[in-house]
C-alpha cells in the first residue's frame, strides 16, 4: 500500500472540496457585501416625485433610522413586496424610495394606484445614482442610520421573513 | 392528461434506469452472464420513455397549459412558437429533463454501436450510465418534477421566459453544452467498467476515446455558442466573464482536453493508464460540480438557477456519492493495472505529459479562482475574483502550451533523436518570429510584448501543422494529393484541432489589445469616428414586437464615402414581466465587428450610445468551429469502427 498511496491523494483532496461545498450550502446569496457598508451614503442630489421643485438630499437621512427602497414600476418583483412596505410604513418605519430608471408618470400612477409607503421618493432617471449605490437592479433595500451611514444592503423583496431575519437585527439594536 | 403521462414516463425511466444499472452488475458479479443482456433493452426503454417525457413538457408549451407551475413561470401566451418549445430548457426544471434525456440519449447510442466492444464491459458501461440516470432521474423527481400542477388556482397567463433567453442562441447552446458534459458520462463509466473488470489496456482506451473526443467537440462548440449569446445578447460587449457558471464548463472542458490527449498515450503506447482513468472521473466529476454550482446558489452568477438548499444538498450528496465511490475504487484498484514501460526524456510521450499538466493546472486555477468566493466565506472575508487573475495564469500556461505543442507533434512516441528535432524547429522558429513580428506590424502598429508573443505563437503552430501535414503526405511518395488521402483521419482531427487552438487564440490577442470603445452622448444628425469609421446616429423611434415594445436607435455607419451599413440598436420593454433589454446591433465581417449598443436617454433628444471596434472577434467562434469539426471528423477515424481485432501499435 506504502507505493500505491499517492493514489488515496485525488480522493483526500475531494472529501475536502466536499466539507468546503457542504459550507457553503444554504448560505445567503441576497445579503450582498457593500462597499459602501460603514461609509456615509453617496453624495445625493435628486429631484422629488411627488413634490415638484424640491430637491431630495443627504440631510432626509440625518437623525433617524431610515430604510432606502430602490423600486421602479418596471420591476415585478417590487409590486410583489409593495404592500409588506405600505405595512412597514404603517408600523412607523422611515421609507425614503429612488426610483430607479423609470418612467416618471408611470411611477406616479404606481403610487397612486397602489399607495405610497415612502416619506419621499428621489428620481434617479439616468441610473446614476443607482451607480453609485453599485445598484444591480430593482428592488434593493439598504438600512441608513442616524449618522447617515450605509449599515446594510438587502437584494430582493422585502417581505415578513427577510425582515425578521436580516432587517430586524440591524435595525432593533440601536432605536433610538 | 398528457403532463400527467409525462410525469409517470420520469417514473418509469428510473425503474428502468434501476434495473439497468443493478442487474448487469450483479450478474457480472455473480457469474450470471444472462443478466449482461439486461443492460441493451432497458437503456434503449430508458430512452423511449423520456423521450415521450419532453413530447409531454413540449405538448404543456404549446397548448398553452399554464396549469404547470413550470409552464406557467417560463411561458406566455404571446411568446412566439419557437422560444415556447425552448423554453423546455429555459429553467431549472426543464433544463433538468434535457440533461438526463441527452444522458439516455448518449445511453442509446452506447447501447446501439457496441463495435467491438466485449460484452461483459459493454453492459458495465451501461450500468455505469444507469446510476448516473437514477441520481439525476431522482433528483428532477423529488425536488424539482417539471409536471409539477399548480391546482385549482392557477394563473390564466404565464409570467413568460427570461427575455435574456429569447434568442437564438439559446435555442441551441444548453443542448450543446449538456450534450458535452453528459458526453464525458460515458468516459467515466468507460473508466469505471475498466476499473471494475481490471481492464484498461490499449484496446480500452480505442473503445473509450471516440466517445470522449465526440463529447468534448459537442462541449468546445457549446462553451462557444454561450460565448457568443452573451457577446450578442447581454449588451456589454465581452466575450467571457470568468463568472462561475462559465467556469464550471470550461473546467471540464480543459480537463477534457487533457484527457483525449492522454488517452492517445494509453491507445498508442499503454502508458499512462492510472492517470488517464483519474482523468476520466475528474472531467465528469467536474461536470458534476459544474451541475452543483449552477443549481444550489452557492455562488452567486448572473445565470444560477434556483437559490434552493435543498437542491444544492441533493447534489452535493449526489456529487459526494459518485465522485467518492469511483476515487475509492481508483485508489484500491488502480495498483492492479500496474504497467511497466518507460520512455526517453526526449519524447511524444512526454511532451503529452507536459500537455497534461499544463492543461490540469489551467484547470486547477480556475477551480481555485471559483471557489475563492467559497473559501473566504469559510474563513470570513469576502473576496471577488476578477479577470486579473485568471489572465495572469492563463496568459502565460497558454503561451507554453503553444510553445511545446510543436515539438510535440514532431517528435516520435518513446524515443525522439534530438539533433532531428532541431534540425526541424531550426527553419521553424525564425520563421515563426520574423513572420509574427510582420503580421503584428502590418496589422496593429504597436502591440505589448504579450501581443507580439502571441502572434508569433500562432505563426509558429499553423506552420507547423501545415508542414508536418505536407511532410506526411510527401513521405507515402505517391504525390501530395495521394498522399494526403492515405493519412488517418484522426491525424487530421488533430491538426484542425490545433489550428482553432491557434485561432482562437488570435482572436483574443487582437480583441484584446485592439478594441476600441466609445462611450457617447449623441444628438440626431452626430457622427462619431472610431477606427476609421463614421457613426452617424439618426434618431431613435419606436417598434413594437410580437411581446415587447421597443424604442429603436438608427445609426448609418460609413467608411469615407461608402455606406458600410444601418444598424439598429433596440431597447426593449417586456410586456409580461416589464424587463428592460438592451438590444445590440452587430455589423460583423472576418476581420471585425462593429458594435452599437442604445444607453439611457439623456435629456430630450440625446441618447447615450456605446459603440465597439472589435477586430478579430469572430476568429474565436470560427476556431471553435475547427476545435468541434476535428473533434468528430476524429472520432470517425476508421480504426474505431473496423471490425479487425488488433492490437497495433501504429504511431502517426
Amino acid at each position: 500500500m506504502n507505493k500505491s498511496g499517492w493514489l488515496f491523494i485525488p480522493l483526500l483532496a475531494f472529501v475536502g472540496l466536499a466539507i468546503l461545498l457542504a459550507s457553503g450550502l444554504g448560505r445567503d446569496t441576497e445579503e450582498l457585501p457593500t462597499a459602501l457598508a460603514g461609509k456615509p451614503l453617496p453624495t445625493l442630489q435628486l429631484p422629488s416625485l411627488m413634490r415638484a421643485g424640491t430637491e431630495v438630499n443627504n440631510e432626509l437621512f440625518l437623525g433617524h433610522w431610515t430604510l432606502l427602497n430602490v423600486w421602479a414600476s418596471w420591476c415585478p418583483t417590487c409590486y410583489v413586496e409593495h404592500p409588506y412596505l405600505m405595512q412597514l410604513a404603517d408600523q412607523g418605519v422611515r421609507l425614503v424610495g429612488l426610483n430607479y430608471k423609470d418612467d416618471l408618470d408611470k411611477a406616479r400612477q404606481y403610487l397612486a394606484k397602489l399607495g405610497n409607503p415612502y416619506l419621499e421618493v428621489a428620481v434617479d432617471e439616468s441610473g446614476s445614482y443607482g451607480i453609485d449605490l453599485g445598484v444591480y437592479g430593482a428592488p434593493e433595500t439598504f438600512i441608513i442610520n442616524p449618522r447617515g451611514e450605509v449599515v446594510f444592503r438587502y437584494v430582493g423583496e422585502v417581505n415578513e421573513r427577510s425582515w425578521q431575519q436580516r432587517f430586524m437585527p440591524l435595525w432593533g439594536e440601536e432605536k433610538q | 392528461m398528457v403532463a400527467e403521462l409525462g410525469h409517470f414516463c420520469l417514473w418509469l425511466a428510473l425503474a428502468l434506469a434501476v434495473l439497468q444499472s443493478t442487474l448487469p452488475v450483479y450478474g457480472y458479479a455473480s457469474g450470471k452472464t444472462w443478466l449482461l443482456a439486461v443492460a441493451r433493452p432497458t437503456a434503449i426503454l430508458q430512452w423511449l420513455a423520456l423521450t415521450i417525457g419532453m413530447f409531454a413538457l413540449a405538448w404543456a408549451f404549446y397548448s398553452h397549459d399554464f396549469s404547470l407551475s413550470y409552464v406557467a413561470g417560463h411561458s406566455n401566451s404571446k411568446l412566439p412558437l419557437g422560444y415556447r418549445l425552448s423554453a423546455i430548457w429555459g429553467g431549472h426544471e426543464g433544463s433538468l429533463l434535457l440533461w438526463v434525456w441527452i444522458l439516455s440519449f448518449w445511453g442509446l447510442l452506447v447501447s446501439l454501436l457496441r463495435g467491438r466492444v466485449p460484452t461483459d464491459i459493454h453492459a458495465l458501461v451501461l450500468a455505469v450510465m444507469g446510476m448516473i440516470g437514477i441520481g439525476f432521474l431522482a433528483f428532477m423527481l423529488f425536488t424539482s418534477n417539471p409536471f409539477d400542477r399548480s391546482l385549482p388556482w392557477f394563473p390564466l397567463d404565464g409570467g413568460d421566459l427570461n427575455p435574456l433567453l429569447q434568442d437564438f442562441g439559446l435555442i441551441i447552446h444548453p443542448p450543446m453544452l449538456y450534450t458535452g458534459y453528459v458526453g464525458f458520462s460515458v468516459a467515466f463509466a468507460f473508466a469505471i467498467a475498466g476499473l471494475i473488470a481490471g481492464r484498461l489496456d490499449p484496446l480500452w482506451a480505442r473503445w473509450a476515446r471516440p466517445w470522449t473526443t465526440v463529447a468534448w467537440a459537442f462541449l468546445s462548440l457549446g462553451i462557444a455558442l454561450g460565448s457568443w449569446w452573451a457577446y450578442y445578447e447581454l449588451g456589454w460587449g465581452g466575450w467571457w466573464f470568468w463568472d462561475p457558471v462559465e467556469n464550471a464548463s470550461l473546467m471540464p472542458w480543459l480537463c477534457g482536453t487533457a484527457l483525449i490527449h492522454s488517452l492517445a498515450v494509453t491507445e498508442k503506447r499503454g502508458l499512462f493508464r492510472a492517470w488517464t482513468v483519474l482523468l476520466a472521473i475528474m472531467a465528469f466529476s467536474l461536470c458534476l460540480l459544474g451541475t452543483f454550482l449552477v443549481r444550489s446558489g452557492v455562488l452567486t452568477s448572473v445565470h444560477s438557477f434556483a437559490n434552493d438548499p435543498a437542491r444544492g444538498a441533493f447534489v452535493l450528496a449526489f456529487l459526494v456519492i459518485v465522485v467518492g465511490a469511483s476515487l475509492s475504487l481508483f485508489a484500491i484498484r488502480a495498483p492492479v493495472l500496474r504497467h511497466r514501460s518507460g520512455f526517453e526524456f526526449l519524447s511524444r510521450d512526454s511532451f503529452l505529459l507536459g500537455n497534461n499538466l499544463i492543461l490540469l493546472s489551467a484547470t486547477f486555477v480556475v477551480l481555485m479562482g471559483t471557489l475563492f468566493p467559497l473559501i473566504g466565506e469559510a474563513l470570513d472575508i469576502k473576496i471577488s475574483v476578477r479577470s486579473p487573475y485568471f489572465n495572469a495564469f492563463f496568459v502565460p500556461l497558454t503561451m507554453v502550451l503553444m510553445l511545446l505543442l510543436v515539438p510535440g507533434m514532431f517528435s516520435n512516441w518513446k524515443k525522439q533523436d534530438g539533433r532531428l528535432l532541431m534540425k526541424r524547429l531550426l527553419w521553424l522558429a525564425p520563421v515563426s518570429v520574423v513572420l509574427g513580428l510582420l503580421l503584428v506590424f502590418f496589422s496593429a502598429g504597436e502591440m505589448p510584448f504579450v501581443g507580439i508573443l502571441s502572434a508569433v505563437m500562432v505563426v509558429y503552430v499553423i506552420l507547423a501543422q501545415v508542414s508536418d501535414w505536407l511532410q506526411k503526405s510527401l513521405a507515402f511518395r505517391s504525390g501530395l494529393w495521394r498522399g494526403a488521402r492515405r493519412l488517418q483521419r484522426s491525424y487530421y482531427g488533430m491538426l484542425l484541432g490545433h489550428i482553432g487552438l491557434a485561432i482562437i487564440v488570435a482572436g483574443v490577442t487582437q480583441v484584446s489589445f485592439r478594441e476600441m470603445e466609445r462611450d457617447l452622448r449623441m444628438l440626431p444628425g452626430d457622427v462619431a469616428e472610431i477606427a476609421g469609421y463614421d457613426f452617424t446616429f439618426v434618431g431613435v423611434g419606436e417598434r413594437v414586437g410580437p411581446n415587447f415594445t421597443a424604442l429603436r436607435g438608427t445609426i448609418q455607419i460609413s467608411s469615407g464615402e461608402r455606406a458600410v451599413t444601418t444598424l439598429y440598436p433596440e431597447k426593449r420593454t417586456y410586456l409580461a414581466g416589464g424587463q428592460l433589454m438592451t438590444e445590440a446591433a452587430i455589423h460583423s465581417n472576418l476581420w471585425r465587428d462593429l458594435y452599437v449598443a442604445l444607453g439611457e436617454p439623456i435629456g430630450d433628444e440625446a441618447w447615450a450610445v456605446r459603440i465597439y471596434y472589435k477586430p478579430g472577434i469572430g476568429w474565436l467562434w470560427i476556431g471553435a468551429l475547427f476545435l468541434g469539426l476535428g473533434g468528430f471528423i476524429a472520432a470517425s477515424d476508421r480504426r474505431y469502427r473496423s471490425k479487425k481485432l488488433e492490437e497495433s501499435e501504429v504511431s502517426e
